[in-house]
């Protein structure tokens, strides 16, 4: 375990866990991480590795899609949480951004930044400060607050759906692939907002990302899944200058930015052992 | 003015009452079918389930007699005391509760993720079972209802609208007390829906399961809830029916009348389901008033069927339906 890591508080803890859906598709292999109180950990891949299993077994919401972890423990603040329903997580303080935006559709922005709120007994004054703090981050919502979350562009999704979760005031959020079909552009905006959360409201973040480009430059460590199994982990800009990475995951090799044509396949098919 | 446009108005505000009752019905579908996409075929039967639990609390009638008299030798049939109309249904709202409850415990609590045809086969075989199960419960006599609603002619109607055409109108007090407890209850359910904690976690729910599961939404929970809620609506349509035609099994047959009634509404709009349920009632009596005696009568069967066959064509998701949001 690299010493950044160490001495830093670890909130929670990935221990060799194995997910299995629908009893015969095994689909994570022993995946152990840690993530830190206070950093962004990045939890990278591509299509398939088993990125957004990982954070759906931490939140517990693998049940309903008939998934289960088989092997291994999962423990936040030292306590096992693998058999906690998702609103006893929440209530914990881990909440999930899902894949792909998520917005309760035929609510209004406000009422979906409100159904963050459902797991707290807190009064009205507290919740409407904490609406007001997820406007300043997210000026846009404001204007829009009173459209239907359907009728938003893809970016503001994404945008209700963290604002959403941070009305649960979470220690920690599972961000799961928030660059998804967004505009460069507002990616960078996406992960500016994410790293402020990070910073200001000191917010724990697991970011499951195949951007690995932007998640590295925003993150303070990754680890890097493939086919269900951890094959690197690192302080990010260590990960970022690691020439495997770089040719495999940045589209980089030592000579320069390649076309993929031109990309030796002995080295594409190069698997890294765990 | 001519005979025929006064026995029309007449016709016209009873189909207005009978449309009261089917959009009573109606609601409970658009609860469930709303926050969980069941679309509920026992909500006819849970109505009669009511209506039977509350005429034997209030009777003191002993539940499982039959079958309590036949495993222990017994002859016991009532409990010699009747209970007060308010408690009696307090006490059937709790059973409606622990009926939600075991719903979603034993069945659809098994069932989450499946596809919505077996979740409907589930929610026949339970209209199957719960009849038969108030059977078993209270017998399959015919029982006559009264909580002390008013019935019979409404004798200001009657005498008001004599003076101005020369002819009473017969309506009864009961549908009168219908429309305005069923108008009460949509208010109630929309303030519910729109305003409060839960109703929003529920048309969360109805939105996105998983999303609602993240942000921490219990799925059973607010099951239980519409559940609880529809078994409440089934009560009131229970008691309107009830009072109006006796607490019979046929009563559960009022769940194919209220199938045209969501058509017509939207399946997820609560307004739907009242403005539906009205054109419904006046729909099928003037059709039948007007038409009826030229194609020898008993129109309204179908009557209700070929509208909304007509309105799936030309507009498929009904006159409040919650649009399909496509962006493009």
């Amino acid at each position: 375990m690299p010493d950044a890591v160490k001495t830093d508080k670890i909130l929670l803890e990935v221990n060799n866990i194995e997910v299995i859906y629908n009893h015969v598709i095994l689909v994570l292999k022993g995946v152990s991480l840690n993530v830190p109180k206070g950093g962004i950990t990045a939890l990278l891949g591509g299509n398939g590795a088993g990125k957004t299993t990982t954070l759906k077994a931490i939140s517990n919401l693998l049940k309903s899609e008939r998934g289960e972890v088989t092997k291994g423990s999962i423990t936040y603040r030292g306590k096992g949480v693998q058999h906690l329903v998702p609103s006893d997580l929440v209530k914990k303080g881990v909440v999930q951004v899902m894949e792909g935006r998520h917005c309760f559709e035929h609510l209004t922005v406000e009422e979906n930044l409100l159904t963050g709120a459902y797991t707290r007994r807190a009064g009205r004054g507290d919740i409407d400060a904490d609406l007001e703090m997820v406007y300043t981050y997210f000026p846009r919502l404001k204007e829009r607050r009173k459209s239907q979350a359907g009728y938003t562009s893809g970016g503001e999704q994404q945008m209700v759906a963290i604002g959403r979760a941070l009305m649960s005031r979470p220690e920690t959020i599972l961000l799961d692939e928030p660059s998804m079909g967004l505009a460069p552009q507002l990616v960078e905006e996406i992960f500016n907002i994410v790293k402020d959360l990070n910073e200001k409201e000191g917010a724990t973040f697991l970011l499951a990302e195949q951007n690995t480009n932007a998640a590295l430059r925003f993150a303070n460590y990754g680890y890097i899944l493939e086919s269900g199994r951890v094959v690197m982990d690192g302080p990010a800009d260590e990960l970022r200058k690691n020439p495997d990475v770089k040719e495999f995951y940045l589209g980089m090799s030592e000579e320069g930015r390649k076309s993929f044509r031109e990309v030796r396949s002995y080295r594409r098919r190069k698997r890294w052992l765990s | 003015m001519p005979d025929q446009l006064i026995f029309g108005m007449e016709v016209f505000l009873n189909g207005l009452m009978a449309g009261v009752l089917y959009a009573l019905v109606a609601l409970g579908f658009v609860l469930i079918f709303k926050a969980s996409g069941i679309f509920n075929f026992a909500q006819g039967v849970m109505a009669l389930f009511a209506a039977l639990t509350l005429v034997g609390i209030m009777e003191g009638e002993v539940p499982f007699s039959h079958l309590i008299n036949a495993v222990f030798g017994t002859d016991v049939h009532n409990f010699g005391w009747t209970v007060p109309a308010l408690l009696a249904i307090l006490l059937t709202m709790a059973v409606m509760v622990l009926l939600a409850w075991l719903v979603n415990k034993l069945i659809f609590r098994h069932l989450v993720n499946q596809e919505p045809i077996i979740l409907f086969m589930a929610t026949i075989g339970l209209a199957y079972f719960l009849e038969g199960f108030g059977d078993m419960m209270w017998g399959s006599n015919i029982k006559k209802m009264d909580v002390g609603l008013p019935q019979g002619i409404n004798d200001w109607i009657d005498a008001a609208t004599f003076d101005i055409f020369g002819y009473g109108f017969f309506i009864d007090n009961l549908d009168i007390v219908a429309t305005v407890v069923a108008a009460l209850l949509v208010v109630a359910l929309i303030i519910f829906a729109q305003y409060t904690k839960q109703g929003r976690a529920m048309r969360a729910v109805a939105d996105d399961h998983q999303a609602a599961l993240s942000v921490g939404i219990s799925l059973s929970f607010i099951w239980v809830m519409v559940w609880s809620l529809a078994g409440f609506v089934a009560l009131v349509a229970g008691i309107m029916w009830g009072t109006k035609s006796g607490v019979q099994f046929s009563l559960s047959l009022i769940a194919l009348k209220a199938l045209p009634v969501l058509m017509l509404g939207g399946f997820t709009s609560i307004p739907g389901a009242i403005v539906g349920g009205l054109i419904i009632g006046v729909g099928e009596k003037l059709f039948e008033f007007t038409i009826g005696p030229m194609v020898g009568g008993a129109t309204e069967n179908w009557f209700a069927y070929v509208l909304a066959l007509i309105f799936l064509v030309f507009r498929p998701q009904g006159l409040f339906g919650e649009k399909i949001i496509e962006r493009v």
